[in-house]
């Protein structure tokens, strides 16, 4: 028990420590200083309280985006669509936010249901299809997304008759003055606590009730979960909803918290993708996939101050040495295994 | 003995760490050295890109390159106290970007594109003592000075030029994402085709992305395949695929009469296939000869700020480029005809699409 603890602590660890160490090698041999350049990385995520708030402001999204994907994978669902129904959730909790004069205790929440709202609706499709037809709900959900954007687009366009909407009224902003003051004009806003939240209760439904159980033993075995006596279309159908209502609200993040407008965009995001990767890191454990985010949100906006002089590392080096450490953090899972098989070979012996 | 092998390895990977650590060790010194030369107090100025990058061929690049000239001429370094950029991966990364740099102090700060409207207006406010440039879009702040172009005076000589060189009397226009920006290019560029020869036909197609350029060249071959011979591409990143498209066609059958018209700078070298250039010519946004302009005024202590500064053809912001001569005399003739015209205010190309309609019932 106690060597088990050991090994899922140090197997983490001792991976970022390499994803480090052969960062620094590719730094070195293209000529830049690694000390220097991970120092600024540090410097970029803890440096000052202006990135402190920053940082977080980055890892809120991140950890509503990797909950949605890790949530639909409980189900043995892959929703790629994250990024368009955070997409969909962004312009709608920024339309509720524009439209509305409402006093702040029912504005934000009701801009932020919106969000949920909106991201569930564009899950559902895919979800209905998969329960259904048996169509796939991988090709859906990224034929959704690109959906998303260009509908988007097209509304901002529509409505605001420029490329990026009015700011939404002050009643419907998550941003608190008090975290302003202290992060010296941040954009960390108060979506953390909603993406906590989050968390807390998807933790609850998928270990503590009748639905997350059933939910998790579609996703084991969907012929099994039908011969107990669980209704699996019906199930696939929740999982998706919840799962886009997740992203719906890292849509919610941006829109009320970090931009506080839409704006048409040339491309997505990037969040709902990266939110694969945050679901991954955390073993789509709701709690790992905080972690997950921290570390992701963390080397993302760190790296930010990596082209500052004096390590002037450019921004495409950067992104190399942030997947590599990435690489090395998810392929955790090899040197588990790489450990393990040792072991049991010596107990053979 | 199994903790061992483990402990074994952390080891293995603690000792790789010092190492490195030692090598990368002796760098520091340059560095220090490199801080020491900046004693002097420089007129600074620096850049946020948007997601293009600083190497889009497009105005990013050109913004960058006004700079770089700037600090030439200066004898001033890359860096703190002399020049410098950062390249933004997303749209969340502007504000901190122009954070860090108002906090390394530099004189003057440019956001480059009008995706950077928001983000200018907000830090503006934040830092009333910070002085702020905004390209391609307007900023009504007393600390920000708004850079805008008339497209439409360049386009309306690019369509000018197509016309003239056309043989199948068939033109094609391809569009990044609708903007204002790109709506001046268009009607613009619809303007001058008209001025030369009402009934040729401009097909108009939008991309909807600055960075797909593998959409763009599918519809670059739509357009080819149905007769075009000359394609205008506003469309930034996306718009390398209207030249692949173009050189393939050019490699296979080099009498092929096919041509690209470049934007916003001279697009010449893209244009190159073997022996050949497709680039016909390109309408060039000047953003280095508009930032270096704003540059010069601020560091004489009369930054224009609050000021919405416009670069057309009169203030050489704007203009037609001609190398590699591919262009007929005749045309040259009509398109200098042209140009005069626009300079003398005797025409006044359309910049969206009710003034189009406006020009067309003239």
């Amino acid at each position: 028990m106690n060597k088990k603890r050991f090994v899922t602590f140090f197997i983490p660890v001792l991976a970022i420590l390499l994803g480090l160490i052969v960062g620094a090698i590719i730094m070195i041999i293209s000529g830049y200083d690694p000390i220097v350049g991970y120092t600024q990385l540090w410097e970029g995520i803890f440096g000052d309280p202006y990135v402190i708030g920053e940082t977080v402001r980055q890892i809120t999204p991140y950890i509503l985006s990797g909950l949605a994907v890790a949530f639909a994978f409980k189900t043995g669902l892959f929703n790629i669509g994250v990024e368009g129904q955070l997409i969909v959730g962004w312009f709608a909790a920024v339309w509720v936010g524009l439209s509305f004069e409402l006093p702040a205790v029912i504005h934000i929440p009701l801009a932020v249901l919106a969000a949920g709202i909106a991201g569930s609706l564009w899950a559902f499709i895919p979800g209905i299809l998969k329960a259904r037809l048996g169509v796939n709900e991988v090709v859906v959900t990224i034929m959704l997304n690109y959906v998303a954007l260009h509908v988007t687009n097209a509304l901002i366009r529509g409505i605001a008759g420029k490329d990026t909407t009015d700011r939404i009224a002050e009643t419907a902003s998550l941003r608190i003055p008090f975290f302003e003051e202290i992060t010296m004009y941040s954009r960390m806003h108060g979506g953390i606590f909603i993406a906590i939240i989050a968390v807390i209760i998807i933790y609850f439904i998928l270990q503590k009730t009748k639905l997350g159980y059933e939910l998790k033993s579609v996703g084991f075995n969907q012929d099994a979960s039908k011969y107990a006596g669980m209704n699996v279309s019906r199930n696939i159908v929740i999982s998706m909803v919840i799962s886009g209502f997740l992203a719906g609200l890292a849509g919610a993040m941006e829109g009320l918290g970090t931009f506080e407008y839409a704006a048409t965009k040339t491309g997505t995001t990037g969040i709902g993708f990266d939110g694969i990767a945050v679901a991954v890191l955390g073993a789509n454990h709701p709690i790992g996939v905080v972690f997950g985010a921290i570390l992701f949100g963390g080397l993302k906006y760190g790296s930010l101050n990596m082209p500052n002089p004096p390590a002037q590392i450019p921004s495409e080096m950067i992104t190399v040495i942030i997947a590599i450490i990435i690489f090395f953090v998810a392929s955790g899972y090899l040197f588990q295994w790489l450990y393990e098989k040792f072991s049991k070979k010596k107990g053979v012996k | 003995m199994k903790k061992g092998k483990l402990s074994f390895l952390i080891i293995v990977v603690l000792v790789a760490g010092m190492i490195l650590a030692a090598c990368g060790g002796g760098d520091d010194k340059s560095d220090e050295g490199k801080k020491e030369d900046n004693g002097t107090d420089n007129f600074s100025v620096a850049m946020v890109t948007d997601m293009g990058g600083v190497d889009d061929k497009s105005f990013n690049q050109s913004a960058w390159e006004g700079l770089q000239a700037y600090g030439e001429k200066y004898g001033l370094e890359k860096g703190d106290n002399g020049f410098d950029y950062l390249e933004s991966q997303g749209d969340a990364d502007y504000m901190p970007n122009l954070n860090t740099l108002v906090r390394r102090n530099f004189d003057l700060i440019f956001g480059i594109g009008f995706l950077l409207q928001e983000p200018i207006d907000e830090i503006a406010k934040q830092h009333p003592d910070a002085h702020f440039g905004i390209v391609d879009s307007v900023v009504e702040s007393d600390n920000v000075v708004s850079v805008l172009f008339k497209e439409q005076e360049a386009a309306f000589l690019a369509g000018v030029a197509a016309a003239k060189e056309t043989k199948t009397n068939k033109i094609g226009f391809v569009g990044g994402m609708e903007s204002d920006v790109i709506d001046r290019f268009e009607n613009g560029f619809r303007a001058g085709v008209h001025a030369v020869n009402p009934d040729i036909n401009v097909e108009v197609k939008y991309v909807g992305s600055f960075n797909d350029a593998n959409k763009a060249k599918q519809i670059a071959n739509q357009m080819y395949t149905s007769g075009v011979d000359i394609i205008f591409h506003a469309a930034g990143g996306s718009g390398n695929g209207v030249f692949t498209e173009a050189k393939e066609r050019k490699e296979s059958n080099p009498n092929a009469n096919i041509w690209v018209i470049g934007v916003d700078s001279d697009q010449f070298e893209e244009g190159q296939v073997g022996e050949y250039n497709i680039t016909l010519t390109s309408a060039m946004k000047r953003v280095d000869v508009a930032v270096q302009d704003v540059i010069e005024k601020s560091k004489d202590g009369d930054f224009p700020g609050g000021k919405v500064l416009t670069y057309g053809l009169a203030e050489n912001g704007v203009s037609l480029s001609t190398t590699g001569d591919h262009m007929s005399e005749e045309t040259l003739n009509t398109v200098k005809e042209y140009e005069d015209k626009i300079r003398n205010g005797e025409i006044t190309p359309p910049g969206n699409k009710d003034e189009l309609t406006e020009y067309l019932n003239q």
